[in-house]
């Protein structure tokens, strides 16, 4: 009788795990246990591969965290991180235009960032603050117009620095700018692991702890706490005298900021500053991988970030040199699609919990 | 006095109403004048534009009357016909038939995802056009899966639309058999100026029944479901069966629209042309002054003659204007995605403000009954 019990409360527990886990995340997670355990089978490297996420993850969790606090305050997510990573493209290209190099050129960056960032996420939280309800699909379009209008901007404002325009003309950015000689890899060699196969970017690692222990730090402090309860319950947050407009729009700020330093943290890693139609795309990868992470529209944690983006990266890294050794197709592009999208599909049709 | 005070107020709503089309004008009126380019070239160019796009741009009014938003799913219609197209030159069938042949695969596929379009809407009520736009996304990546892997090892195709390495169709194919076939099947000229009769008739048509279908019984019922699902429902109308019917017109519609399109262009770019029709169909009508829940057959034409003036123009204006053709490239995508940016905000802010008087109304209302 006790051991029935027993059973029927694990099988429960089981039951509830899954789902409170949901169904499209275990199955991305198998998937993703499966490609590692078929990698050797063609010749695969584990360590390799575990580098390429580790590497992969410093480069792409800053931006994952910048989603964090729209969801908190009930803004959902964030479609318009192209805006964030604007201010983050200003803050790169100016610290090089401005003449600054190394170590340097990184923090002024950031801080250009910083400043671009506060200014474009005032402005975007404004206008969200007007169309509460259907931010997403405004956000989506904000981001792109401001793209598109930043294309224009590349090629007028008057950068003249030999490494970043074209070399026949003398005015407008180059599409692709190297960050060689500036904040090349300034993140990733710093205090590097290596052991054979495997490399550690510790300082990449540690420049996302540092933002994601101040995150965590304030959604806990009283201005924090405040913008869980104005996600969760807006009439509610305004009843105990919350400014439900400045909160959502300090989220928004946040996030914006956060999405110009994550791009900065991907450049240096990458070693190029993407222009133009770089960004254009870059909200979605972000958006997917913290909801793979376990967050929903309106709910989402430090830990859903760092577990979307090693299930994201390590699924964008594996796919396609397992896939091209095993089967010779590269179908890892359409595999990311579907993924991606339909984790996006799946969080947007679950009923939010509070509202 | 009265009578100027009033009417001046009437102007200021009428321009606040139509800021997005006198905008335009105002744009396109600029860039003819330093495009150079002469009247019977824009009037050309305007011809065809109006008749590639129109039946495309068509599809999207019944999801708005359903009160969906503007269906960025159209996409999957549009690959829809895509596939229809890829068939019929595999299979070597040209000219009107070629079209028709086309038009009759692509119409179970549009059904089958219109249906699964509508479905899923329905779980996300609220935030359809977002979640149509990711639906769009994410059909991409099967449209990819099928025609880039299983088209020649699964599904049979052999002629030379197929990649070198067996499976999978190349990046562009050519539609030689069906170019213009429809657009030069009636030829008339008139001034200097070729119009594509057959397919202004097929567009007006297809006007004809949108004309028709608003007046029927599901049309209404649409019309109800629009203005307040749970009146609707109340009402003995069901509400989630007759969204999803009206995703499924517009996906077929989308599907035929897209194989008007192409007929035009000639060449299929395979993996690229369906990108970004949703997003030009949405632009346009929004540019003939639709909103996200009010639209009609007059923003259609207007918008699609606006917007691709504008688009015609901005090239050419920015390259005399500045000297930099590609100045004028950029500019138009940036017009494209900032007209439906500033659409959308301008929907939101008026819902929330009717919301708010209603709101104020009701107050009202149980303040004098008390």
């Amino acid at each position: 009788m006790k051991k029935e019990i027993a059973q029927s409360s694990v099988k429960e527990k089981i039951k509830g795990f899954i789902d409170s886990f949901g169904w499209p995340r275990l199955i991305i997670a198998g998937f993703l246990l499966l490609l590692f355990l078929v990698a050797p089978l063609g010749g695969i490297s584990i360590l390799t591969s575990i580098s390429d996420v580790l590497m992969r993850f410093g480069m792409n969790s800053i931006m994952v965290l910048a989603m964090v606090p729209m969801i908190h305050s009930g803004c959902g997510l964030n479609f318009g991180l192209p805006l964030g990573i604007i201010s983050g493209l200003l803050g790169g290209t100016l610290s090089m235009q401005f003449g600054f190099t190394g170590g340097v050129s990184f923090l002024v960056a950031i801080l250009i960032t910083i400043f671009f960032g506060t200014l474009f996420g005032w402005a975007y939280g404004v206008l969200l603050n007007k169309v509460k309800g259907g931010e997403m699909m405004i956000a989506t379009y904000v981001g792109y117009a401001a793209v598109s209008f930043m294309c224009i901007m590349w090629l007028l404002l008057p950068y003249s620095n030999p490494q970043m325009v074209w070399g026949y003309k003398g005015t407008g950015l180059r599409t692709t700018i190297s960050t060689e000689g500036y904040y090349l890899h300034i993140l990733s060699d710093f205090l590097k692991i290596k052991i054979g196969n495997l490399e550690i970017p510790t300082g990449a690692l540690l420049f996302f702890a540092f933002f994601a222990f101040l995150m965590w730090a304030f959604l806990h402090t009283k201005t924090g706490t405040a913008m869980t309860a104005v996600g969760s319950n807006p009439t509610f947050a305004k009843a105990s005298g919350i400014n439900v407009d400045r909160t959502r729009t300090l989220s928004v700020i946040m996030s914006t900021v956060l999405g110009g330093i994550g791009i900065l943290a991907y450049q240096q890693a990458f070693g190029f500053i993407q222009l133009y139609m770089g960004p254009f795309y870059m909200a979605l990868p972000a958006v997917s991988a913290i909801l793979i992470g376990g967050a929903s529209v309106n709910k989402a944690s430090i830990p859903n970030v760092i577990i979307g983006t090693l299930l994201f990266q390590g699924i964008v890294t594996m796919t396609p040199s397992v896939m091209n050794s095993l089967i010779h197709t590269d179908m890892s592009e359409v595999i990311r699609i579907i993924a991606s999208n339909g984790m996006i599909l799946y969080a947007l049709t679950r009923k939010s919990e509070a509202k | 006095m009265k009578g100027s005070l009033l009417s001046g107020k009437k102007a200021g709503t009428f321009l606040l109403n139509n800021m997005v089309p006198i905008m335009f004008i105002v744009i396109g009126g600029i860039g003819i004048v330093f495009s150079g380019f002469s009247g019977t070239a824009i009037m050309n160019e305007m011809m065809t534009r109006l008749s590639r796009n129109s039946f495309l741009v068509i599809s999207l009014l019944i999801p708005i009357m359903a009160g969906m938003g503007l269906n960025f799913g159209m996409t999957l219609g549009a690959m829809a016909g895509q596939i229809g197209l890829i068939f019929i030159t595999e299979w070597g069938i040209v000219g009107i038939p070629g079209m028709v042949l086309a038009a009759i695969i692509s119409t179970p596929i549009s059904i089958l995802l219109g249906w699964w379009c509508g479905k899923i809407l329905n779980l996300a009520k609220g935030r359809e056009m977002v979640t149509s736009y990711i639906i769009g996304f994410f059909v991409n990546g099967i449209y990819q899966l099928v025609v880039l892997f299983m088209m020649g090892s699964v599904i049979p195709i052999k002629s030379e639309i197929l990649l070198p390495r067996g499976y999978g169709i190349r990046n562009t194919v050519n539609l030689i058999g069906i170019r213009k076939c429809l657009d030069n099947l009636i030829p008339l000229k008139i001034a200097g100026v070729s119009i594509p009769l057959a397919t202004f008739l097929l567009i007006a048509l297809l006007c004809v029944f949108i004309l028709w279908f608003k007046k029927t019984k599901l049309g209404q019922d649409m019309r109800a479901v629009g203005q307040d699902m749970e009146v609707a429902r109340e009402a003995g109308i069901k509400v989630e069966e007759t969204r999803i019917i009206s995703i499924i017109i517009s996906t077929v519609l989308a599907g035929y629209g897209m194989i008007i399109y192409l007929q035009n262009m000639g060449t299929l770019n395979t993996y690229n042309s369906h990108n970004q029709i949703g997003m030009f169909s949405a632009a346009a009508l929004l540019v003939g002054g639709a909103s996200v829940d009010k639209a009609n057959i007059r923003n259609v034409f207007l918008g699609v003659i606006l917007f691709h003036l504008m688009f015609y123009v901005a090239p050419y204006a920015g390259k005399n204007l500045i000297g930099e053709a590609q100045l004028g490239e950029y500019f138009r995508v940036f017009v494209s995605y900032g007209v439906i940016t500033l659409a959308l905000v301008m929907y939101e802010m008026r819902k929330k403000r009717e919301s708010k008087e209603k709101g104020e109304m009701l107050a009202e209302a149980q303040k004098e009954a008390k």
